[in-house]
């Protein structure tokens, strides 16, 4: 638990010279699978800090929706990989102030996924859950097991190319560097593999989970519009409904809006209640926006998000003869 | 009744297409009678979910057009409009719509033939889909 100890250290320290005044991380959740992110002002409370398998929070969600309370606010940041592009794409959309934040990168090896954990005890209540690097462990009324770390994984980190912070001002830890991940586009290549009618009946199948409740884009920290195009009234977009049709036209626009913003940080798909797959939309976006225009979201502190640059000589094999 | 006939929105941006289309009628040149246009602005002017939402409505198919790159009357807009289809288009063939049904041209003002052409081309494309089902809300 170095990492942990460390990072303690270091926020005490970044308190205690006043080189910020509020720290944003987690500490050890009421439930044994789900940190709680905590906001430490004084140094005493840095012990409560965690980092381990259960920190699947997004914080630099509260950049975005919570921008009272940093408003002229030195604030220090833990971030994971996915974390720190979040909070570029923030500072690129002038959320925050780069001077503003000071960025803590942590080494991250992944983040559970509560519905494998579930699947793995046959939907047990989990008590305790021991992170042991690669085993972790997992207790509850009358059993006890250990799963391989890469079993209960969220399908984000299964994924994931950048596993540390590309940009901050601190690490704590050792980077774990670039991994290369041959299997990131493999689910995208056998989907694609499919015939239209195939295709169509998979996407329907998954999506008609989907209730509304809009957990995906409360969780997401590139979703922050005042007012979402669904909560409009005047136009009404789309339906207040479960009508597939209307939340298939939800999470399609999401999906455009969050275009070479989404980080792939697969809050969204944890955060969904009905474990809808909504992650292949998203990677299959960013595949796009990579392929075509050559970015990949939040990498590059003083480039542009995708969708608001251009160049001239674009590819434009979709443009009728 | 008759035959079905498909039914294609075509969005037009003011300055190339829409006056495209005026040619190739003062010209009298003779095109199916399948569209229904809106005039917008600019390409630029076209969001993703005006697209999705005459789907949904059950439009057969939706023809967005704009200036040639380089001609846009804002400079830029049909760039900005290109990298959004770059991303839509792919998309909606990933989730399982028929490709054919939203797609994509640049018309001058002077293309009369080619507005001709392209309405053609997309009415037959469509009338070969056949009706959408896909996404249309029948509630």
């Amino acid at each position: 638990m170095n990492v942990v100890n460390d990072l303690r250290k270091t926020i005490k320290k970044l308190l205690a010279e006043k080189k910020i005044d509020l720290f944003v991380g987690w500490e050890k959740g009421s439930l044994p699978m789900a940190a709680t992110p905590i906001f430490i002002t004084n140094e005493d409370e840095a012990d409560r800090i965690v980092f381990d398998i259960t920190c699947g929070n997004n914080l630099s969600v509260y950049f975005t929706k919570d921008k009272k309370q940093f408003a002229d606010k030195k604030v220090g940041i833990a971030v994971k990989g996915c974390d720190a592009r979040s909070v570029v794409l923030n500072i690129l959309e002038k959320q925050i102030d780069r001077a503003n934040v000071v960025m803590v990168g942590v080494p991250c090896h992944g983040v559970l996924d509560k519905k494998k954990v579930l699947a793995k005890t046959d939907g047990r209540e989990v008590l305790e859950l021991i992170d042991g690097g690669d085993t972790v462990t997992l207790k509850g009324n009358g059993y006890e097991l250990s799963s391989d770390r890469s079993e209960i994984l969220s399908s984000s980190c299964l994924s994931c190319i950048y596993p540390d912070a590309q940009e901050y001002d601190i690490f704590v830890g050792e980077p774990r560097g670039e991994v290369p991940n041959e299997n990131r586009l493999k689910e995208i290549k056998e989907f694609e593999a499919m015939s239209t009618s195939e295709k169509w009946a998979s996407t329907r199948a998954e999506y008609e989970k989907c209730i509304r409740c809009y957990a995906c884009r409360n969780v997401c920290p590139s979703c922050y519009c005042n007012v979402c195009f669904v909560d409009q009234n005047d136009p009404a977009w789309i339906g207040n409904t479960c009508d597939f049709t209307d939340s298939m036209v939800f999470h399609i626009i999401r999906n455009l809006h969050v275009a070479g913003r989404c980080v792939e940080c697969g809050a969204c798909e944890r955060a969904c209640p009905m474990d809808i797959n909504l992650l292949l939309l998203n990677r299959k976006v960013a595949m796009e926006v990579k392929d075509r225009f050559g970015d990949v979201a939040g990498l590059d502190i003083n480039g542009k998000p995708a969708m608001v640059d251009f160049r001239e000589d674009e590819k434009q094999d979709f443009i009728m003869g | 009744m008759s035959e079905w006939q498909p039914k294609i929105l075509a969005i037009l941006c003011n300055w190339c297409s829409y006056a495209g289309a005026d040619l190739a009628g003062v010209s009298r040149m003779q095109y199916p009678p399948n569209i229904r246009v809106v005039r917008v602005p600019c390409s630029g002017r076209v969001d993703p979910l005006f697209i999705m939402k005459s789907l949904q409505s059950g439009f057969d198919g939706v023809l967005v057009s704009g200036c040639h790159p380089g001609d846009c009357h804002y400079i830029s807009g049909n760039y900005v409009a290109r990298r959004k289809f770059a991303v839509l288009k792919p998309l909606l063939e990933f989730i399982g719509i028929e490709p054919n049904r939203v797609q994509f041209s640049w018309i001058s003002a002077g293309e009369g033939e080619r507005f001709a052409t392209v309405v053609t081309k997309i009415t037959e494309d469509v009338r070969k889909l056949g009706p959408s089902t896909r996404l249309v809300k029948k509630l």
